[in-house]
């Protein structure tokens, strides 16, 4: 299914957030935004959904916890029972005290990870993968609004033009995407 | 806005106050008899004593630690972390009445090393006796109380001036007094914790002791700078403070307790590690005779601040701050029983009426004096540099 979409280009942060506001006030959903820097206040703006990536940092931590427990349990007293300071080396929980320090880095190190991975692959920005953003410039200084017509039933493209023009903009880029 | 203390909330801190009173008078009369009478009554005085007024060191150390650092959020609930640093004067009155008594009764078994018999016929304390020593002791207490009074007094004297004239002068002062506190406070908060709890098990020692203390004294201290902040808010008052300042309150009270807790692990792994004689001795006391409560707190002022804390809608629910927030104090409050009592009284102590009681009076007394400090000052500061700033806390 084709779909045309609409880059409309800022040169401010603040300006941008002006004008997404009138355009959402006046029924348009706006899909995504590109920007240099994260822009504090747009996510309640254009409707952007809480995060869940904490929950997820949650459960990694919980496996990292698992895994750190479980791993020198068999390593330290099951397989290889090791003495180290006279310590028993029967039982994990009277030698609990010891393992701390590592199920703590590990949890940490789990849940740190794979919220990063979660996100670079969420965002399909992995190293290597094909830049998502329209236009290098985001990179850099300007900041770009994109709407899909494939969105916005309500609105023909000439009416959206007409509110653009109205709102004012940098520059407007129109792509047909198949 | 001027704060008006309610005749409820008045009731509810002369009731405290009477009713902790009536406990220490009963706690007194059945206690009398026995012949570690003094030492429990000055210990518990002492845990109350010392608890009530670190909560007000506390909050004159999260103060400068707001100046030193130019932080802006916190600009609307000034006046609260003010009031509550309010309390010291006050606190160091008892605590040092307390003190006074104890130095008088040649240390009344909680200081053993302020007894000369006990000098005479001990090697360990002879040698420490250069540094514990009642006088060096004396001098010692006194330029902390006088420290933190003048920066105290210091600090709400400029904060109350900066109402009226404005402007940044006022602001960057109070930055390098700021500063100069955290220095200050860098040695004394060790070394105050060395001499007021840790000289009770005189034979032990263990350098990560200050930080400790000061840790599970932090973390209270943020606890009632919640309750405080979410009381006025329930009243109307602070209409500046929106859910994120209350979000980042309860993101410290989160952090410090974690901190407390990392403090209380590693003095203990490393203790329980190296497994050395006269290392060990204060754990094995204390889980000897204080199993359930040792390790009842510790839960308390760890799992529960971590496991209801973490997400963000909790810290921005008021019901559920003041049920952790309350937990985590009778902890903390726990915590220095067993630090105290401990060592003073080993298998002897008991949480009775004498202790409650005390404890009570204090709220009480504590609860009174930051109420009226609150009515002392416009509770939103007219001029603070980022007033504005947090006043559109947003996160």
């Amino acid at each position: 299914m084709s779909d045309k979409v609409l880059y409309v280009m800022y040169d401010d942060d603040e300006v941008l957030k002006n004008s997404a506001k009138q355009l959402v006030a006046k029924g348009v959903k706006i899909s995504e935004v590109f920007s240099p820097f994260p822009i504090h206040g747009i996510d309640p703006i254009i409707g952007v959904k809480n995060t869940r990536l904490g929950i997820m940092a949650f459960l990694y931590g919980l496996t990292g916890l698992t895994l750190a427990t479980v791993g020198m349990r068999y390593f330290m007293i099951v397989d290889w029972p090791m003495n180290i300071g006279g310590k028993p080396n029967f039982s994990y929980l009277e030698n609990m005290l010891a393992f701390v320090p590592i199920t703590f880095e590990f949890t940490v190190m789990c849940a740190a990870h794979g919220m990063a991975i979660t996100y670079l692959l969420r965002n399909k920005t992995l190293p290597g993968m094909p830049a998502q953003n329209p236009d290098p410039r985001t990179t850099d200084d300007k900041f770009v609004m994109e709407i899909r017509l494939s969105e916005n039933h309500k609105v023909t493209e000439a009416e959206l033009d007409g509110m653009l023009q109205e709102i004012g903009y940098l520059e407007l880029d129109k792509k047909e995407i198949k | 806005m001027e704060f008006q203390i309610t005749k409820k909330a008045k009731n509810v801190a002369f009731g405290l106050m009477g009713f902790g009173a009536l406990l220490t008078i009963i706690g007194v009369a059945l206690t009398q008899a026995d012949h570690h009478f003094w030492t429990r009554f000055l210990a518990s005085g002492l845990i109350s004593g010392f608890f009530f007024f670190a909560l007000g060191l506390g909050a004159l150390f999260f103060l400068s630690l707001k100046y030193a650092t130019e932080t802006g959020w916190y600009a609307a609930v000034k006046r609260v972390i003010e009031a509550v640093a309010g309390f010291l004067p006050v606190g160091m009155i008892v605590l040092g009445v307390v003190l006074l008594v104890i130095t008088y009764m040649d240390g009344a078994h909680i200081y053993s090393w302020m007894d000369p018999e006990v000098k005479a016929h001990d090697e360990v304390v002879r040698h420490k006796a250069a540094y514990l020593n009642p006088i060096f002791f004396w001098i010692r207490t006194l330029v902390y109380f006088t420290t933190y009074y003048l920066f105290y007094r210091g600090f709400r004297n400029r904060s109350l001036e900066e109402d009226k004239v404005g402007g940044t002068e006022i602001h960057f002062k109070n930055y390098r007094r700021g500063a100069h506190f955290l220095i200050f406070f860098a040695v004394f908060s060790s070394t105050s914790a060395w001499d007021w709890i840790m000289s009770i098990d005189v034979h032990w020692f263990s350098t990560l002791f200050g930080w400790y203390t000061f840790a599970g004294m932090w973390c209270s201290t943020m606890v009632v700078l919640v309750l405080t902040t979410l009381y006025l808010k329930t009243l109307g008052y602070l209409p500046n403070v929106n859910d994120s300042h209350i979000h980042d309150l309860g993101k410290w009270t989160f952090a410090t307790s974690f901190l407390w807790s990392y403090m209380w692990f590693s003095q203990f792994m490393l203790i329980w590690y190296a497994n050395i004689g006269e290392e060990v001795v204060y754990f094995q006391l204390r889980i000897a005779e204080f199993k359930f409560l040792y390790f009842g707190m510790f839960i308390i002022n760890f799992a529960f601040p971590m496991l209801i804390l973490m997400s963000r809608d909790a810290k921005r629910n008021a019901g559920i701050l003041m049920f952790v927030g309350l937990m985590i104090l009778i902890g903390h409050w726990l915590d220095v029983y067993i630090m105290v009592s401990a060592g003073a009284l080993g298998a002897n102590a008991k949480i009775g009426a004498l202790e409650i009681g005390m404890a009570l009076l204090m709220a009480g007394l504590f609860i009174f004096v930051v109420l009226r400090n609150l009515t002392k000052a416009p509770l939103t500061p007219v001029n603070h540099p980022f007033l504005d700033e947090s006043n559109h806390h947003e996160i």
